[in-house]
């Protein structure tokens, strides 16, 4: 009786088993079929009526998790939902925004796999990046800087040269990459997130941490013990990106991001989320 | 394989760095998780109950938890990078296992193999080395060599702290390259070529231990 119920055990078990193993293969079969389906993002969004975006959970000022409501907050979430207003107009399918949180290091991969349509997350313009995705114009004028503690006495990256400093930066950001160049003596550590970044700062792993500007800014607003030192030693403007090969969906978002910078909602974006940065003269964010 | 070749001193680099990790690890891990299997055996109730809470502890905590706690919370006091903070935070997490795993061989030893040394004199340290912890440690050989397995898989959690480890140099190539697939496998391969041997290593102990016998 005994042997009897475990083989019958057994041979449920391995049926189970079995279906996982092929309802699993099979799901991934439609799935990839889908993806080949749907390769031109506008011809997607437009069919779903949705535009799925990544956006930064980490980083304040431009995308921030909420954590009472679950909902990042920021200068891109709010680009991102004026963008989709302005492409539904445009193509007359309305759509609406969705929001998926990404890293500094999955949103390029995010986007290969269409689980996201499209990003707005502090992403540099670089030639390297443009070589497998395609950015539109830029939407947002950035710059690389070192924040430090206020009685450091470092007053510039210059300073940092030195074997003798550590340097915090973010894996997957191009500060990571930048840093090296001006600071080529200085020890580079690599955290995951700027979050993490940022306690490593504080805990005395680094003497800097080096990042965009603008993101540098949501800290020190939060963290008066810190400071930007010595201005931005880059230009690196941001863009918003897609999957490469996808000019029709960034030729609707260059023309979007165009009228809502000449209506005026571009402005009142940069005076919402930037008039209260201490040090940052807001005004020369705003569009001309 | 243009992947593999263009980067591979970042990789051996970091393979190094994981290799050295495991290692150190290793070996502090074996010696407290013995110690504390010890501890939790021994006739006092308190030095019991010290043990015990070491590894509920440890044991109960995510890796990744107390890899920051060292990283973030104790470098305050005590200057460290992220490689000595993984490594203290990996050695602490798998000697909360090590000591559950010897405790559990320590009490599969029969009753009478105590009685029977401290009957012919030795005492109870001396039992215990000679007589009670070479069985115990053959009985847990299976489990030990699974501890060692996760203990190297667990020590990219010092990628998340820059501890320079294969892990960690594996997020730095896909960030730079982008090509996120191939690296991972490569990353893969590279901790295969360490657990693959230790599980063989681990599975030949074992037979050989047993013929012994």
């Amino acid at each position: 009786m005994e042997k009897a119920k475990k083989r019958q055990f057994g041979i449920i078990a391995t049926i189970v088993l079995a279906a996982v193993i092929v309802l699993g293969l099979l799901w991934a079969t439609t799935a990839a079929k889908k993806n080949e389906e749907h390769q031109d993002t506008l011809q997607r969004v437009q069919k779903l009526g949705r535009i799925v975006w990544g956006v930064k959970a980490d980083t304040k000022l431009f995308g921030l998790m909420d954590t009472k409501t679950g909902v990042a907050k920021g200068f891109d979430v709010d680009i991102a939902k004026a963008l989709t207003v302005q492409i539904s107009k445009q193509t007359g399918v309305p759509m609406s925004a969705e929001f998926v949180p990404v890293s500094s290091s999955s949103k390029i991969q995010l986007l290969k796999n269409t689980n996201i349509d499209g990003t707005v997350s502090t992403m540099t313009i670089t030639p390297e990046r443009e070589k497998i995705i395609d950015f539109t114009n830029q939407y947002f004028d950035a710059g690389q800087s070192i924040l430090v503690k206020k009685d450091s006495g470092i007053k510039s990256i210059k300073d940092m040269n030195d074997p003798k400093y550590k340097i915090i930066v973010i894996v997957g950001t191009t500060a990571a990459e930048e840093t090296k160049k001006f600071a080529p003596k200085a020890k580079l550590i690599a955290v995951q997130d700027y979050a993490t970044g940022m306690q490593a700062l504080k805990a005395g792993q680094g003497q800097a941490m080096s990042t965009d500007n603008a993101i540098l800014y949501g800290f020190a607003t939060e963290n008066p013990d810190y400071q930007i030192a010595g201005g931005t030693f880059t230009h690196g403007p941001y863009g918003i990106a897609f999957d490469n090969n996808q000019r029709p969906m960034v030729r609707e978002t260059n023309k979007a991001l165009a009228i809502i910078k000449e209506n005026g909602t571009y402005n009142k974006l940069i005076k919402k989320w930037f008039s209260d940065v201490p040090g940052l003269d807001w005004h020369e964010l705003e569009a001309k | 394989m243009t992947l593999l070749q263009n980067n591979f001193p970042t990789f051996l680099q970091g393979f190094g760095y994981t290799l050295l990790s495991s290692i150190i690890a290793l070996i502090i891990s074996m010696i407290l998780g013995t110690f504390f299997a010890i501890l939790q055996i021994l006739p006092q109730k308190w030095v019991q109950k010290i043990g015990n809470v070491y590894v509920q502890v440890f044991r109960n905590i995510p890796l990744l938890i107390i890899t920051f706690f060292f990283f973030l919370v104790v470098a305050k006091v005590i200057p460290m990078n992220g490689f000595t903070a993984g490594t203290i935070a990996l050695s602490l997490y798998t000697s909360a296992f090590i000591a559950e795993t010897v405790r559990a061989g320590i009490l599969s030893v029969d009753n009478g193999q105590m009685e029977g040394a401290r009957a012919n004199g030795l005492s109870f340290s001396q039992s215990m080395r000679y007589i009670i912890l070479p069985q115990a440690f053959k009985i847990a050989l299976p489990s030990l060599g699974n501890q060692f397995i996760n203990l190297v898989k667990n020590s990219s959690i010092l990628a998340f702290v820059g501890g320079l480890d294969l892990m960690y140099q594996g997020n730095m190539v896909a960030a730079t390259t982008f090509d996120t697939f191939s690296t991972y496998i490569i990353v893969a391969l590279f901790y295969l070529v360490i657990t693959l041997p230790l599980s063989y290593y681990m599975q030949n102990l074992e037979r050989k231990l047993k013929h012994a016998a």
